[in-house]
């Protein structure tokens, strides 16, 4: 039993982020020091929950002890416990380097944003509610609107406001379809939803697949499948550096609502769908590759090829989630753990060289400080976003080409191998442009304070790649687990005690 | 009235999406508040469009209306309410600091 503790994930930075919005704003360093040890405490209690849910198998937690489908509940299972873990882990480490660069310090709410968008992600993870997700998704964005803009500029703000009108666009969407869903089935409970559409009756089929598509449309907003990618590469291009990093872990909450709804409510057996969905996702997917390895090798600044590859990552992740298999959905997992490090990574990245050179595009300039660390981390973050040996990405490139079946295989094993292709080239221009030809211009780099705290974190982020690198052993029999409770969700349903049981 | 409703969520609709795609941010952000205008009236009618019948217990109801869906309302206008207002902030920060109210970035290909 795990309890109380389900909620913990958001009740926590909701409190921490109201208490240092309305008691800390004027002081830095405490709000530094309640907002780290908060995450850090929200990291804790992820991996305790996913030490939970592993032993005990899904839990439900009833908000206010209303029965499901009545009430709003939460529900713990493996999937929802590792994404937790994952954006507390993220989260905790790209504070660091907030701080170690002195980012939070240029706009006075950085902190209270911060645990609210935490807040926001951990509900999305956690919810078992369809309504309630989009709540949990509002506030998420919101809260990404603010740090978005954090620390203004013409340009930010600009790239900002398009950001904005985009996801309010998704919101609508999101409306539409599960006021759809509503009106078919009368439920929104996302375990109600798995038992009751089976059942729907001829005449609504048609009904639950336009609702269907457009809940995979909002999914594709936020998981930047092409076509609805293109908010992605300006939003990543001018946020924060260290916000960006985080936002790596957005894109998954789209891939993660994906994997939730459309294993448990919209299966590929179900008669009223088929296999629509599955279909609609793989050829995005397989577009997005392409899009996503291009934009990489014709980006102009280090800003947008990271942006891109990390479109990329995201076909990638989709292509193996389009497949619908207990195989293939464990390779995605796994995917998605190394995506989320290492684009993080590189985003960090990015932002040390920007900050160094004052400007990320990619020509040659003069040596900047600390380049040898620097470039000796980008050239291991590179490979690991491309999926070279030996790191994660190789192995989650692997496990996805392993798991794919059926009459596709040779489009995505060609489409996955191309776009990584167009990755490593388009990395390799980028590292020789950035750190090798600086070497021809003599002119001593330009003093910059080391910033300790920044390489550490970035050093953790690294360390996590390698960790799951080293681990893939453990780590996929564990995904592949939680997978099979995926495409299996008989307990995750009776975890909601329908009808009262 | 199922033919009015309906014929005002799809107006306000259109004229929402004709209205988002300007390239200034004031019609946009006007486009997207019809839209969630429009959006609201469905997430109403998808408890099923009925006249004069109470959506909480009554001793003399022959028949209630669905009371789910406008509380979902209720929440989706909150909501929007909140985003429009957020996004009115960052447009009015965005004009200010560019001298403009354009929405698509300078030189965006070329960066």
């Amino acid at each position: 039993m795990m309890s109380h503790w389900i909620i913990a994930p958001v009740v926590l930075p909701a409190i921490i982020g109201a208490f240092t919005l309305l008691v800390l704003r004027n002081t830095l360093v405490t709000a530094r020091t309640v907002s780290t040890a908060a995450t850090a405490i929200l990291l804790a209690i992820a991996l305790y929950l996913m030490w939970g849910a592993s032993h005990e198998g899904p839990e439900a937690y009833f908000l206010g002890n209303w029965p499901a489908p009545f009430g709003i509940v939460l529900v713990l299972d493996r999937l929802s416990a590792l994404m937790v873990a994952l954006a507390a882990f993220l989260a905790l480490v790209v504070q660091l380097y907030a701080i170690g660069t002195g980012w939070d310090a240029k706009g006075r709410h950085f902190h209270a944003l911060w645990q609210f968008q935490l807040m926001g992600i951990c509900g999305a993870f956690l919810t078992g509610d369809a309504f309630n997700l989009f709540v949990f998704f509002e506030v998420l964005l919101i809260a990404s609107y603010g740090l978005m803009i954090h620390g203004g500029g013409r340009d930010r703000l600009k790239a900002g406001v398009q950001y904005v009108a985009y996801n309010l666009v998704g919101s609508t969407l999101f409306l539409l379809g599960l006021a759809t869903i509503y009106s078919v089935t009368g439920t929104l409970n996302m375990a109600d939803l798995a038992a009751k559409l089976p059942s729907l009756p001829e005449g609504d089929a048609a009904l639950i697949r336009v609702a269907g598509v457009m809940l995979l449309m909002v999914f594709a907003i936020k998981g930047a499948l092409v076509p609805l990618h293109t908010w992605l590469p300006a939003t990543y291009a001018q946020a924060p550096g260290p916000v960006s990093a985080l936002f790596a872990v957005m894109t998954k909450v789209g891939a993660y609502a994906v994997i939730r709804l459309y294993t448990l409510a919209f299966p590929a057996d179900l008669p009223a769908t088929g296999p629509l969905f599955a279909d609609l996702i793989l050829a995005a997917a397989l577009i997005t590759l392409a899009v996503g390895g291009l934009g990489v090798l014709g980006a102009r600044s280090l800003g947008r090829l990271v942006a891109f590859a990390a479109v990329t990552s995201m076909g990638t992740l989709f292509v193996a989630v389009a497949q619908f298999t207990p195989e293939a959905t464990a390779a995605a997992l796994y995917y998605a753990l190394h995506s989320t490090l290492a684009a993080g990574a590189l985003f960090l990245l990015a932002d040390l060289v920007l900050a160094r050179r004052g400007q990320d595009r990619l020509t040659a300039a003069p040596r900047i400080a600390q380049q040898g660390l620097i470039a000796g981390l980008f050239m291991a973050a590179a490979i690991a976003a491309a999926g070279m040996p030996p790191l994660s990405g190789f192995l989650g490139k692997l496990l996805i080409l392993d798991a794919t079946r059926g009459p596709w295989l040779a489009v995505i094993w060609s489409g996955v191998l191309a776009s990584s292709f167009l990755v490593i080239l388009g990395f390799a221009k980028a590292g020789a442009v950035l750190f090798w030809k600086s070497h021809a211009d003599t002119t001593p780099p330009a003093p910059h304070a080391p910033q300790p705290l920044a390489f550490v974190a970035v050093g953790a982020l690294m360390a996590g790649l390698v960790g799951l690198t080293l681990a893939a052993g453990p780590v996929t029999a564990w995904l592949a687990t939680t997978a099979a409770e995926l495409h299996d969700p008989a307990a995750y349903i009776a975890a909601n005690k329908l009808g009262g049981q | 009235m199922e033919l009015l409703v309906a014929s005002s969520i799809g107006m306000m609709t259109a004229v929402g999406i004709f209205l988002m795609l300007r390239l200034r941010t004031f019609p946009v952000i006007v486009g997207l508040t019809m839209i969630s205008y429009a959006c609201n009236v469905f997430i109403f009618a998808s408890g099923r469009v009925v006249a004069g019948l109470p959506p909480i217990l009554s001793k003399d109801a022959t028949a209630y209306s669905d009371p789910l869906p406008q509380a979902l309302v209720l929440t989706a206008i909150v909501i929007s309410f909140g985003m429009t207002a957020v996004l009115v902030m960052i447009a009015l920060g965005a004009f200010f600091e560019a001298g403009d109210d354009r929405i698509d970035l300078d030189e965006e290909g070329a960066e």
